[in-house]
């Protein structure tokens, strides 16, 4: 065959699978905005499902969702903060230990979901629980069950890297000659890292969280088993309740509902909300980096 | 002046191999006194049992060609070269007569006592008057009004009071190179050390902020001993009283800046100063 023939050929291959990509995407985004902004309305995202679940809205879920998220915040943002401060401050960057630290992490972002979700189970909720009910209910059923606590630590556990990774990056932006004059003028290490360091890098903080965020909201397999409920009449009242999540909802109405043609709105609608709220944290966590690369640059 | 014995200002250095240039040397105390310091980063060797006297109330200048050493035993006399991975020092700096790498010394409380200026002016990212307090803030000085008097007393020691008085809560980062240069120079003595050490602190400069810098460092030395890198000779003949010339790690000459720059004992010294290399 002719040579320019081949090439022509290997153009347009590449070409149609890059425009498979988008295509993709397109057809994804396009039937769930589609299919799914006639069931939104101000009803449906603040009422609870009635009708055996086939009528009603997604509020328990919305609620759900949001305070997983921020329990999975407040455990996992320090952490993960303090793990990268560790590794950017203090060890040295080729030492031993600190490249076990950077194995560990690289490794906890590559287990799948779902072994994060059968760890919570047996760690957290069977473990920690049991150990807790051991202790304050004399054996009696409490917090070895799922609750939404569990669930937290579990989702806090599998964004961990996230934090980590954009602390550390933020961190090592933070230009060295800062750390240089906080130290000449006689400041501890400590005293650098605390008022001079992390205020200068809040952004790379707060971009961790935010991904970290995104990435947890759009996980159901790690809650499957530590927490999340087919429904509950009533919103979670403290860290020992279950509670309902937005990609649960999403999978149970798919899979387990008793007529699932009757609640495919609601699917499509709940997915749109899920959809819309991850992109909108994705592109906020796009633009803080940027900000902050750009800041570094100057 | 009345020409004293070497010995009175530099007695290790003369044991040396003569790195010291004898003639209209005063007798002024040392602030500091490095005695055969050498320096390795990892397997190479930076500098070579250096002898030197940083004289007291005087400014020192450290010249010589790129990569001779003197910005590195520069950092050696706050110990920020401790910072640097692979870094060994051996050799004494004496300040006040202890080894400042003794290992019972604080670097903490060192670096409060020499305080640093560098090449790159480092305001952080703070206001005005943040940046001026952030020392004494540290060291424990928590009165608003105290600080607002540290804050004026160094700005005006650094002559930028009158530029920025009406605008201490503003970014530092909104200053001149210039002006935030001097701005370091005032957040450096906010914490009243007693030596400073300035590392090419001129050099990002255009020649009226130099010019200011230049007359700043010759009022500051009336309560601070000085020492600056420069690579400007023409800087080092105006500001300083002393100057050293390295070389390829190691000490060349050290003498009055005078007898530096119109009588030189060494070649090297003669061909630098006068422009041959370098």
């Amino acid at each position: 065959m002719n040579k320019k023939i081949i090439g022509k050929l290997a153009m347009g291959l590449t070409a149609l699978c890059a425009f498979g990509t988008i295509a993709a995407v397109l057809w994804i985004v396009g039937t769930i905005v589609w299919q799914g902004a006639p069931t939104i309305s101000w009803t449906f995202l603040t009422s609870a499902p009635s009708e055996g679940m086939t009528g009603g809205g997604i509020f328990p879920c919305i609620v759900g969702t949001f305070l997983l998220v921020l329990i999975m915040s407040v455990i996992g943002v320090p952490v993960g903060t303090i793990t990268a401060i560790y590794l950017s401050e203090y060890v040295d960057r080729e030492s031993t230990f600190a490249k076990w630290v950077r194995f560990a992490v690289n490794t906890l972002a590559g287990i799948p979901a779902i072994v994060f979700g059968l760890f919570g189970l047996g760690f957290f909720v069977r473990f920690g629980g049991g150990g807790l009910d051991a202790i304050f209910s004399h054996g009696k059923l409490h917090w070895a069950q799922p609750n939404i606590l569990w669930a937290s630590f579990t989702m806090a556990l599998l964004t961990l890297p996230v934090v980590i990774v954009s602390v550390e990056e933020a961190l090592r932006n933070v230009p060295q000659e800062l750390r240089a004059a906080s130290l000449a003028l006689g400041a501890t290490r400590w005293e650098t890292i605390w008022k001079v360091v992390l205020p200068n890098c809040m952004t790379g903080v707060l971009t961790g969280a935010i991904l970290a965020v995104s990435r947890g909201a759009g996980e159901v397999a790690p809650i499957l088993f530590t927490g999340a409920a087919y429904f509950l009449p009533q919103l979670p009242g403290g860290l020992d309740s279950q509670f309902m999540e937005l990609g649960y909802h999403v999978y149970i109405m798919a899979t387990q509902s008793p007529d699932v043609e009757a609640t495919k709105g609601i699917q499509y609608g709940t997915t749109l909300v899920l959809l819309s709220l991850t992109f909108a944290l994705n592109f906020s966590a796009i633009y803080l980096r940027a900000t902050l690369r750009r800041r570094s640059i100057q | 002046m009345n020409p004293v014995t070497l010995e009175a200002i530099a007695p290790h250095a003369a044991r040396e191999e003569h790195p010291v240039n004898q003639e209209t040397l005063e007798d002024v105390p040392a602030a500091l006194r490095a005695t055969g310091l050498d320096l390795h980063y990892g397997s190479k060797q930076a500098l070579f049992g250096i002898n030197l006297v940083v004289p007291k109330n005087r400014v020192t200048a450290l010249i010589g060609p790129s990569g001779c050493g003197k910005s590195t035993f520069l950092r050696c006399l706050n110990r920020m070269n401790d910072l640097v991975d692979g870094v060994r020092i051996t050799g004494k700096v004496e300040m006040d007569g202890t080894d400042i790498y003794d290992p019972r010394v604080d670097t903490v409380s060192l670096r409060r006592k020499v305080g640093m200026i560098f090449q790159k002016s480092n305001p952080f990212p703070k206001t005005i008057w943040e940046n001026v307090a952030y020392g004494p803030k540290i060291h424990g000085q928590r009165d608003k009004k105290a600080l607002d008097e540290v804050v004026e007393r160094s700005l005006r020691g650094a002559a930028l009071w009158d530029e920025v008085k009406d605008n201490l809560g503003k970014s530092a980062l909104a200053l001149s190179g210039g002006q935030q240069q001097r701005l370091c120079i005032a957040r450096a003595i906010a914490v009243e050390p007693e030596i400073l050490l300035m590392d090419e602190p001129a050099s990002a400069l255009d020649p009226i902020a130099t010019g200011k810098i230049e007359e700043l460092i010759l009022q500051l030395k009336d309560q601070f001993t000085i020492a600056i890198v420069t690579h400007n000779m023409q800087q080092a003949g105006r500001v300083s009283d002393y100057t050293a010339f390295f070389y390829m790690g190691s000490l060349i000459e050290f003498g009055s800046t005078d007898t530096i720059f119109t009588n030189p004992r060494e070649k090297r010294t003669e061909d630098y100063v006068s422009g041959r290399f370098g």
